[in-house]
């Protein structure tokens, strides 16, 4: 997770790091279950360090507590505008998988099959637990929308296995026909 | 068979045509459902997944292999017995519904009990009941026109379970429904399995799939790889997403 996304929580109104963790809990839902509780304050001492955000009457609050207020500087403020307007997307990584079943077919080492169908049961778990999750969030809670956006892209990524099943099946075929 | 098989077929096979126009729809499958198992079969088009659950209803006869379904033989069931296994014991989901336009929500869920002589009191009010249980207790009086798809598989859904099966087959329940229709129905068969209802669904669907207890993957009229997707550890589902810092120090 970037940065950015806890700095742009602190564009609406100063917070302190237990309020935006919070806050970032009811935004990811059971996904953010793993983040690491220093996740939020390692965050903001950083983005302090980058003079992005701003401790407001540093005095008031004994060093490293909870209770100090974070606000965003106007670098801060002009990191979120942008990073709003970037068009980052995260690309698929499925160039390494596919070199895989390459190599495992031209050097005779591992039968691709096997490895689609191995790796089709890993995510099939995952989307298993996924689902399993959105069917526990209501409908209308930010973290149910996360979870649809999961549980799609392990569709999709199932559908492109499903392909490579039937591309390397075929071939695997085709080869012992060759050899009959 | 075992006792705590279901359903149980060995060899089971369904031919349509003959000589070069042969298709072996279901190719010799060996299938065991325990009471109380969530099944999912996944394959693409024409692969004999819907072949093989109407023969699983007794709403096709195969052409070889053996079937036992709750203790009987079904190849031996006369007609009319098979009328009434599939009428009492099973209960059909279709991915078009295949409700009664002119009669309502209610109405729909009724009639398969009133076919199977339940008196019309007892029906009604296991109806109403099981429309309280899909969510549509208040959409009783509708007819199927309008209600949304979601609506009407959940209305489909509550008339296969009227006479209490024992076994509820569903093909594609979910092929004509959008993303939040589909949840509807995965909470519905969730509620099922957690009430111990055994449930086949054939399915295009890998969110329906991954929710059941074991998926079965057919292609060719056979059964090409399965996987158990209860028991085993759950993970933290932060491992779902891309939760650490990339830009760590």
């Amino acid at each position: 997770m970037q940065q950015e996304a806890v700095l742009a929580m602190l564009a609406k109104e100063p917070a302190r790091a237990y309020q935006l963790r919070a806050r970032l809990d009811d935004a990811l839902g059971p996904l953010g279950e793993g983040l690491n509780a220093g996740h939020v304050y390692v965050t903001l001492s950083r983005l302090e360090r980058a003079g992005l955000v701003m401790v407001e009457e540093p005095g008031a609050a004994p060093a490293g507590s909870d209770i100090k207020l974070y606000s965003l500087t106007p670098a801060g403020q002009e990191r979120v505008f942008q990073w709003l307007s970037e068009l980052n997307w995260p690309k698929p990584d499925l160039a390494e998988f596919h070199l895989k079943l390459i190599a495992a077919a031209a050097a005779g080492l591992a039968d691709p099959v096997g490895i689609v169908s191995a790796q089709r049961r890993e995510l099939l778990h995952r989307l298993h637990d996924a689902q399993q999750a959105a069917m526990g969030e209501s409908a209308d809670s930010d973290a149910s929308l996360l979870l649809e956006g999961v549980v799609l892209r392990l569709q999709a990524d199932l559908r492109w296995l499903e392909a490579c099943q039937r591309t390397w099946a075929s071939r695997r075929n085709d080869h012992r026909k060759g050899e009959r | 068979m075992t006792n705590s098989a279901l359903v149980q077929a060995r060899s089971l096979r369904k031919d349509y045509g003959r000589g070069d126009g042969l298709v072996r729809a279901v190719d010799g499958v060996d299938l065991d459902i325990v009471s109380g198992e969530r099944v999912a079969v996944m394959g693409p088009s024409g692969c004999g997944k819907s072949t093989l659950l109407h023969l699983l209803g007794g709403l096709d006869r195969s052409s070889g292999g053996e079937l036992w379904f709750h203790g009987r033989r079904i190849g031996q069931l006369s007609e009319r017995a098979l009328a009434e296994m599939r009428r009492k014991e099973v209960g059909f989901v279709f991915q078009t519904f295949h409700l009664m336009d002119e009669l309502t929500a209610q109405e729909n869920v009724e009639l398969p009990a009133l076919l199977a002589e339940v008196p019309p009191r007892a029906a009604r009010r296991r109806a109403r009941d099981l429309l309280e249980r899909v969510g549509l207790a208040d959409r009783a009086g509708h007819l199927p026109s309008a209600l949304s798809g979601g609506q009407r598989q959940r209305v489909a859904i509550a008339r296969a379970l009227v006479n209490e099966p024992v076994l509820v087959l569903a093909d594609e329940p979910t092929g004509n429904l959008d993303s939040a229709a589909t949840l509807d129905i995965l909470r519905i068969f969730e509620s099922l399995h957690a009430t111990g209802q055994t449930l086949v669904i054939v399915t295009h669907d890998e969110r329906i799939g991954a929710t059941a207890d074991r998926l079965i993957y057919m292609q060719d009229g056979t059964f090409t790889d399965e996987t158990t997707l209860v028991g085993g550890t759950r993970r933290s589902l932060s491992t779902l997403i891309e939760l650490e810092d990339s830009t760590g120090e």
